[in-house]
Parts: C-alpha cells; structure tokens; sequence
C-alpha cells in the first residue's frame, strides 16, 4: 500500500508545519487542515476530529497526533514519516538557535521579536480553535460539552480555589460522549 | 530504544556547550529518564508546569532565570515548547546527544501510547462507541483550547494594537483562508514594525 509519492508527501507536508508551528501545535491546526484534508485528501473531516481527540488522551506534547494522521495515510512508515517530519526540522532548529539567542541577551531586537509574536500567537491559538470547533461541534451535546468545560476550566479555579488536571476534562467528555452520542 | 545507550564516562565539556547551573556533569540515562517521566505523566497539557518542576525544583539543572530564558526561546521557535524545551535543555546539561536523549524521552511514551491507539482506530473504523467517545473527547478539547487561549490572550486584551493584531491574525486564517505562510510573512514584519526597538515608547535598557 505504500506508494513512495505518498510517502514523500507525508514528510514534506508534516516538515512544513513543523517551521510553521510558532506558539505550538494549536497555531497549525487550520493549515493542517487545510493541507491533509482539502488538498491531499487524506482524510475526512470527521476523522480528522477522531485523530485529534485521540491525541488528547495520550501524555507529553499534545500534538503526538501527527502519527496516527501519517499511520492511516501509509501505514507504520507512513507514522514514522509524519513524527520525524513534524518534530525533526523544529528540533533541529531549536538546537542551532538556542546557542544564538543567548548571544542576543539584551538586545532590543530580541525583546520586540518576543513582543510581536505574543498577539500573533495569540490569534493563532484562536484560529486554531475555531478549526477544531468546526469539526467537532456538531450538534447540541457536543455544544454543551465544550461550553461546560470552557467555565469550568476558565472560571472553576476563581471558584474553587484549586486547578483540576484538564485531562480530567477530557475524560469527562469522552464519557459524556459515550452516554449521548452512541 | 536509546536506553541501552551506555553512560558516557564524563567527557571534557563539548566545545560551545554552555555550563548550566549544574555544577557535575548530568549523565545521558539520566537526561533520558527525567524527561522520560515528564513525557509520560504530562497528561492534559501543561506540560510548562511539570519541566519546571522536575528540571527547577527536583533536579536543579536550571535555575528559575534560566528556565525562564529556555522557555522564552522555545515561545518564539516554530515547534512544540516540550519538544523545544527537551532539545534545549538536554543540550545545555550536555550537548547534541543529552538534546536528543531529552526529545526521545519527552516524545516515547506518549507516541508509542498514540501510535497503539492508532493501530486500534484504523482497524475499529465504522463502531459507534468509539466515535462516540472521541466526539466527546474533541468537544472537551475546543472547552479546553478555548479556555486556555482567553487566559493567555487576557493579558494582551487591553491595548488596541494588540488586539488588532489577533483580530487581523483570526480573520486571515479561519475567515479568509489564507495559508499560515503568507500570514507570517505579512503579520510578523508589520508586528515587528510596530514594535520596533526605538520606538520612542519603552525605556531602552
């Protein structure tokens, strides 16, 4: 099944939003999107939401995902490709760059870099959300669910003075799911 | 697995590696184990708190300043702040190999986790349970992003520019569809511009 055409998509598309991915995972969401649904169509829309709610349940850097995308387009090689190709290229640039910005210490230029992504990062998170919500709000239950856990996550600490895990959350979704969507 | 990879017999300091806070020489396995931890128990995010307090408060590898520094490099590098922050990390307390002993651990257990689920997705295509279970799982998690993108944006939510700044960002990408290249390549100069050293606004130091 593997095709190296495929193959070599899969790394290009993952080492590409691995150099895009400023702010984290969410900020490239939309693009992932974009790029593994409408233009190689590797997936639907609501395996896209399965993939990423399948993330969220496992440990460590939330967006582990990129393997099971790349395991369902072309196998065990095919989630081998979509990890390297995610993490690989953002690493390395992390390695060769870490030493430089520390050669940058105090310099203004630094401290406006910073400055000016802080509100784009921000406004890729959002973006980010709003591509997760479009596929995965899809009716009243599921509209529910995210408004419960966006309170409580928002406000349930003001309240009860306490942070609770988020995959707690999550769990709890996964089960409220089970009980009104099956 | 790199486990197997024997404890290098305290070498010289590399050449250009900087000396952290560490004052003996951390070995490979433990560098690979720590973040091994980290990457296995940081469930739900967050993963910031658990690299603070494991490399601040329990190994004291780096200091609050310099965890800081590392974070603040890994915010403004593409790539996840985990998978930055092990690289960064691993290289300081020894180099390219405790860089790749950090990514490895901070990425195993979760991807091995992942890929078995895959494994069991790909073969349960079509059962209603688990498709059940994975929409509620992806509502919870728009709750979550949701949520976390208020918080962080909050602090920002006061000056006109910056809240330009995220209106521009949203409405290019999820409203006009444009690709998140052009986005950076349009958006980062003109935030850089606004925020130019010199400005007139911000003391210089």
């Amino acid at each position: 099944m593997n095709n190296p055409h495929t193959d070599l998509s899969v790394l290009g598309v993952f080492s590409l939003l691995s150099l895009l991915a400023i702010g984290g995972g969410t900020a490239v969401l939309p693009e992932m999107k974009a790029l593994t649904i409408d233009a190689h169509h590797w997936l639907t829309d609501s395996q896209f939401r399965d993939i990423y709610s399948l993330g969220q349940v496992a440990p460590g850097p939330n967006m582990l995902m990129v393997i099971v995308i790349g395991y369902h387009v072309a196998g065990t090689l095919g989630a081998f490709l979509a990890f390297t190709g995610f993490f690989l290229p953002a690493s390395v640039l992390a390695l060769g760059s870490s030493r430089l910005w520390n050669h940058f210490d105090g310099s203004p230029w630094r401290l406006a870099l910073q400055m000016a992504l802080a509100p784009i990062v921000v406004g890729l998170m959002a973006a980010g959300t709003v591509a997760v919500a479009r596929t995965a709000i899809t009716g009243t239950e599921t509209t529910l669910i995210a408004v419960a856990v966006f309170v409580l996550v928002y406000f349930g600490p003001k309240m009860i003075g306490k942070k609770v895990n988020p995959a707690l959350y999550i769990f709890a979704g996964g089960l409220l799911g089970y009980l009104t969507l099956k | 697995m790199s486990v197997k990879e024997p404890p290098i017999p305290a070498p010289p300091p590399e050449p250009g590696a900087p000396q952290g806070a560490a004052a003996t020489q951390v070995s490979i396995l433990e560098i690979f184990i720590t973040f091994l931890i980290i990457g296995g128990i940081s469930f739900g995010g967050g993963v910031v708190a658990y690299l603070r307090n494991a490399l601040v408060v329990e190994k004291g590898w780096l200091d609050e300043e310099e965890f800081l520094t590392a974070l603040e490099i890994s915010q403004a590098l593409p790539g996840l702040n985990a998978t930055n922050m092990s690289v960064i990390v691993g290289d300081r307390l020894r180099g390219p190999v405790g860089a790749i002993a950090g990514f490895l651990g901070m990425t195993l257990p979760g991807g091995l986790l992942v890929f078995a689920l895959g494994i069991f997705y790909v073969s349960n295509h079509g059962n209603p349970a688990m498709h059940a279970i994975l929409a509620g799982i992806g509502a919870a998690a728009v709750g979550l992003l949701a949520a976390v993108t208020v918080q962080i944006g909050h602090k920002q939510l006061e000056h006109l520019r910056e809240i330009l700044l995220i209106l521009i960002t949203v409405v290019m990408v999820s409203f006009l569809h444009v690709s998140l290249v052009l986005v950076l390549l349009t958006v980062l100069p003109l935030a850089l511009f606004i925020y130019r050293p010199g400005r007139g606004e911000v003391d210089e130091p």
